[in-house]
């Protein structure tokens, strides 16, 4: 089916879906802190666009709270959060030199294949932009989760993380119309504890290690 | 239902509480009376689940049936009885200078935080909520194993918040999936997450939508299990973190966990129509078996090495749940008592022994029996029970699983019976010279109260010579639920 053959609607969900998966592949590039925390603040927003405009179509506003939600925490405080972490552990300047990226990057490039090929069973039970929704949003988690293996410090680590968690909420939002409030309220809970308790990490390695470079966490072995 | 709710309820005030006066030297006292409490509580609603049957609540949010409410009882007792031991441990720790008021205050909040995320895992309806209490326990534990800030603490914090968080994503992942088939069956229902709505039309759920779901819960869910090969931060999370949490962590979480995937894998048998759950399970359950028995050789942490223990026993329990039928689910379902009471048994007097030898180093920790008789006897016979030897209660379960995978899989006793051999030289062969060696000059006995490990010790060896009617009649029930059909 072409593209302009869906309604505007969903032509701009997929829009959005192309664009949330381009800034995943954007932080996983990005090897400058604040430009990679203002990146995902990018990707909330788009995320929040996404949640609001599948609340305004389907007619379900407790997806408008939960829009909110993302708006406040995504794109707002953990965001704000980080940076502030970033200038009081004065490392604004740090550049991160990520080995082979090229090879990272073919190898974001196969994730998302490999999410269309998950996501077969489900596109055939679908309406159209579920199709493609489903699959990003897992190439989105997935990515986020090479994100996390392949970078060495841990702002860059919390990052990838809560990317990952935006792929989750994107998975909801646009396959099911967001979870039921309560559990949207708990996961909105759970990111925030853990965004707070991130902050607390950061200064817990730098004290213990002196350093914020995880791979200097190497003490604990299987074998010694 | 005023008895659930109080069980939930006592714990979140236990939380608020101590997180104001936990650093009072009463604070461990408090802690016990909150902890004593729940189990009360607890013992009410298990005693109501036991004359009534399942309860829903009014707003279907918590459903407690015979599968979960033993699980329920076994936490608050296991809980109160580690709050026993913590008392004076954690004021030891404050002694020697190892945590401040305001890490204290910290410890009792998290440990009644604890103890709720884990009972509204347990209690909860919603698949949704399941997720967020279970990603709860890990946002309140993970800030304990790091408790002591000692660069190898914060090591393994930070790897159990990474692996953790990474994990249980794929499990919301997973759980987003299965609403998603639910949606279709019953479109814009509000309560198409709830696990009793679910599991009545299980059978109506699209395959292919569920095996893809399984596939996430099981990674994500596993990865708290501890199931190789996702179970890289267990050993860092239990040999850091102060001992009362090591024993809570092995004896409640580890178990919650694996309760989740079972609850899912009652939703996708019916749907499937086969055994494609409980084979995957199997898989994982023996491969985390095998290797963690090899893996115990290597320690040179005792606590480090009972937690290797713990994935060994966390494995054979998912694979029993994968095998299926009723005599296997009824083995696992007991394991899951025994292993706990013994688990957590073993780590309180580990912290005891520590405290002793005034390190956790398997090298440096000698001659036990003979410094401290009553702390040398229940870690020798604690090793002993959760080897596997009779009369204890481990046994018993090890024992009826073998059974059941001899019936159906006679093959894969090799390697689990090899894998027990190993495990128990693994164990002896570092517990021996800690129990019976010549303790170093200047060794002195500490104060320990043994009584919770004891009253753990006799529990399993009742279970061992003679299951109570009542519990035998609770465990069938679960049976039944799960696989539907009882072994009675």
């Amino acid at each position: 089916m072409q593209m302009a053959a869906l309604p505007l609607s969903e032509q701009m969900i997929l829009t959005l879906a192309a664009l949330i998966l381009f800034t995943s592949f954007l932080l996983l590039a990005q090897t400058r802190i604040v430009t990679l925390i203002h990146t995902f603040a990018w990707q909330g927003a788009l995320l929040f666009f996404a949640t609001v405009l599948v609340a305004i179509v389907s007619g379900r506003h407790h997806l408008l709270i939960s829009a909110g939600l993302t708006l406040a925490l995504k794109v707002f405080f953990i965001p704000w959060q980080l940076r502030r972490l970033v200038v009081r552990l004065d490392i604004r300047r740090d550049v991160e030199t990520v080995g082979s990226s090229s090879l990272i990057m073919i190898g974001a490039g196969a994730l998302v294949l490999f999410s269309y090929y998950v996501a077969l069973p489900i596109r055939e039970l679908s309406m159209l932009s579920t199709r493609n929704t489903i699959a990003i949003s897992l190439a989105v988690i997935l990515i986020g989760m090479l994100m996390i293996i392949t970078r060495r410090k841990a702002v860059a680590q919390v990052i990838g993380f809560m990317s990952m968690e935006n792929g989750l909420m994107f998975a909801a939002v646009s396959a099911t119309y967001g979870m039921p409030m309560v559990v949207e309220l708990g996961v909105a809970f759970d990111v925030l504890v853990a965004a707070i308790l991130f902050g607390v990490f950061f200064f817990q390695i730098r004290n213990g290690i002196g350093s914020l470079n995880v791979d200097h966490l190497n003490r604990l072995n299987e074998v010694d | 239902m005023s008895a659930l709710y109080l069980t939930l309820v006592l714990p979140l005030f236990g939380t608020l509480l101590l997180s104001l006066i936990g650093h009072w030297r009463s604070a461990g006292a408090i802690n016990l009376a909150i902890c004593t409490a729940t189990f009360v509580t607890s013992l009410l609603l298990a005693i109501d689940v036991f004359n009534q049957g399942p309860l829903l609540s009014p707003d279907k949010m918590f459903y407690v049936d015979a599968f979960n409410v033993y699980l329920i009882l076994l936490n608050a007792f296991v809980g109160m009885t580690t709050a026993v031991f913590s008392g004076p441990y954690m004021a030891h720790e404050l002694e020697i200078g190892r945590v401040d008021d305001q890490r204290m205050r910290l410890y009792y909040s998290m440990y009644q935080g604890f103890l709720l995320t884990m009972l509204v895992a347990l209690s909860t309806n919603n698949l949704g909520l399941l997720w967020v209490a279970v990603e709860g326990a890990t946002l309140a534990t993970v800030l304990l194993v790091s408790l002591y800030r000692t660069p190898e603490s914060i090591e393994a914090g930070w790897k159990y918040f990474m692996i953790c968080g990474v994990g249980i994503a794929q499990a919301l992942f997973g759980t987003v999936l299965i609403y998603f088939a639910a949606e279709r069956v019953l479109p814009g229902s509000e309560e198409s997450l709830l696990w009793s709505v679910l599991h009545q039309h299980a059978t109506e759920l699209e395959p292919a939508v569920l095996t893809l779901a399984f596939v996430f819960l099981l990674v994500g869910y596993g990865t708290k299990i501890g199931l190789v090969p996702l179970h890289n931060w267990l050993p860092d999370a239990h040999s850091e973190g102060p001992t009362p949490m090591s024993a809570i962590l092995s004896g409640l979480l580890l178990n919650v966990a694996l309760y989740a995937v079972v609850r899912f894998k009652m939703l996708i048998d019916p749907a499937l129509g086969s055994n494609l759950a409980g084979n995957m399970m199997m898989g994982f359950g023996l491969l985390s078996f095998v290797v963690a028995s090899l893996l115990l050789h290597r320690q040179r942490d005792v606590k480090r090495m009972f937690s290797y223990s713990s994935i060994e026993h966390m494995g054979l329990m998912t694979f029993a749940f994968g095998i299926g039928g009723p005599l296997a689910t009824f083995g696992a379902l007991l394991h899951m008592i025994v292993h706990s009471l013994t688990k957590s048994a073993i780590f309180i007097t580990v912290g005891h022994a520590a405290h002793v030898a005034g390190t956790q180093s398997i090298d440096k920790i000698r001659g036990l029996i003979r410094t401290q008789p009553a702390v040398g006897w229940c870690f020798l016979l604690g090793t002993v029970a959760i080897a596997g030897f009779p009369p204890f209660g481990v046994f018993t379960s090890e024992f009826l699983l073998f059974t059941a995978t001899i019936k159906s899989w006679p093959w894969l006793v090799i390697p689990l019976l090899c894998s027990l051999g190993i495990a128990f030289a693994g164990l002896f062969r570092h517990v021996q010279p800690m129990v019976f060696g010549e303790p170093p000059a200047g060794q002195v006995a500490v104060k320990a109260n043994m009584w919770p490990v004891i009253l753990h010790l006799l529990l399993v060896l009742w279970l061992g010579i003679a299951i109570p009617g009542v519990l035998a009649s609770w465990i069938d029930q679960a049976t039944t639920m799960v696989v539907g059909k009882g072994l009675l």
